[in-house]
């Protein structure tokens, strides 16, 4: 089975989604980054979803439960660079993803955790 | 050839211009000559009467509109309440043109069956139904034809309502204009979101001051906007809320809790300015 690599970039983890999510990747996936997160001690993490053209309620709600996840190992989940008709498709699944940060693409998704980073500083 | 179409076939051999005289003076007596000339008339009048004279000559059954034969007097018939639909005349004067075709039918219905009534009264009979289905027919193809002309200045408007228009560096606004409904939201949502990855804006303003009213449906609409808006990272702003439509919104007990709302353009605008770090200042007059 495929599975998505986990790129580590400075405190934050970086996962590029480049392929349509089938359920079982999806819940490796989950598996996968929460160890990540524990091992690293990482405080974000990106996910790019630019190259994902369809999703279904099942990856809406895996998104939003990622980000569950990574807030109760005290991380910050930024979803970046959904497509429109990604965009629409999940208000229409009625997903909203309270509680999931988002972010036009990966450039402001980091500039987003490093400035949550220097409030947690001071 | 069947006796009734022998019957109908003599009335319209016989003399096609008296025919068509009867025709006009009948059409003009009903006032269904409005908005067309005499002319155009008569030249409609002649080649429907060909068109009809072709079809019975062809033994076409007077009961069947939808018959192969009948297909020149469709066409006749259709390119007539066409042009008709088109220069804006009435539903009424378009069939009046096609009913009036009765009395000169009737007139020579008389002529040729005098010596015998029971047989011109169920030629009348037979004429008066085909006339009603021809009659029917125009109207129905006039209904279409305006149907098409409203469906297609829908879509126009639709096109016309809705640009997406770029208000300062990373700022984007949608002036919305008339009714949202949710094919018109739908619309609304797809340029605004694919302008925001064009342009990589932050920010989006939504002003509503020209959506007359403001229900629950429309306000989920606009709720679903600014959910999408901020599922793809940038946030959104509506402005123009009047007076009338805030009380609405609150008396309809609409939660808009967690969206930026501004009363107007200029105020979002500041706010959106103020936040990408943008401060204007006057510079005094030397």
């Amino acid at each position: 089975m495929e599975r998505i690599p986990i790129l580590r970039m400075g405190r934050a983890l970086l996962v590029t989604i480049q392929v349509d999510l089938q359920d079982q990747v999806a819940l490796a996936l989950q598996d996968d980054l929460s160890s990540m997160i524990e091992r690293t001690g990482a405080n974000g993490v990106l996910i790019d979803i630019s190259a994902l053209e369809i999703v279904d309620s099942f990856v809406g709600r895996m998104l939003a439960s990622i980000s569950g996840i990574a807030s109760v190992l005290d991380a910050t989940v930024v979803v970046v660079g959904m497509q429109p008709a990604v965009a629409i498709t999940l208000v229409e699944l009625g997903l909203s993803l309270q509680g999931v940060r988002t972010a036009l693409n990966v450039e402001r998704g980091m500039a987003m955790l490093a400035a949550d980073d220097r409030n947690q500083i001071d | 050839m069947k006796q009734e179409n022998a019957v109908f076939d003599q009335v319209l051999k016989t003399s096609p211009e008296e025919f068509v005289k009867d025709w006009m003076a009948e059409v003009s007596a009903s006032g269904g000559s409005l908005g067309s000339s005499a002319l155009t008339l008569q030249n409609d009048a002649r080649e429907l009467l060909e068109a009809l004279r072709s079809a019975i000559a062809a033994d076409a059954d007077l009961g069947h509109l939808d018959d192969a034969p009948w297909a020149k007097t469709r066409a006749v018939l259709t390119a007539l309440s066409q042009s008709r639909a088109a220069q804006g005349a009435g539903a009424a004067d378009t069939s009046q043109f096609v009913m009036a075709f009765k009395r000169p039918l009737f007139i020579g219905l008389q002529k040729h069956l005098a010596a015998d009534p029971k047989a011109a009264f169920d030629a009348a009979w037979v004429g008066s139904r085909l006339v009603d289905r021809l009659a029917q027919f125009t109207a129905t193809i006039y209904q279409r034809t305006r149907e098409e002309v409203i469906n297609r200045q829908q879509a126009e408007l639709l096109e016309l309502s809705t640009p997406v228009v770029k208000l300062w560096e990373g700022v984007l606004a949608v002036p919305m204009i008339g009714t949202l409904d949710s094919s018109r939201t739908q619309l609304v949502m797809e340029s605004l979101l694919t302008r925001i990855v064009e342009t990589g804006s932050e920010l989006a303003i939504i002003d509503i001051t020209g959506v007359p009213t403001v229900d629950t449906l429309v306000a989920q609409h606009l709720l679903k906007t600014v959910t999408a808006i901020r599922l793809m990272g940038a946030d959104c702003i509506i402005s123009g809320i009047r007076p009338q439509i805030a009380q609405t919104i609150v008396h309809l007990g609409i939660d808009l809790q967690g969206i930026t709302t501004k009363a107007t353009l200029a105020d979002a605008l500041q706010l959106a300015m103020k936040k990408a770090g943008w401060s204007v200042t006057r510079v005094a007059k030397a």
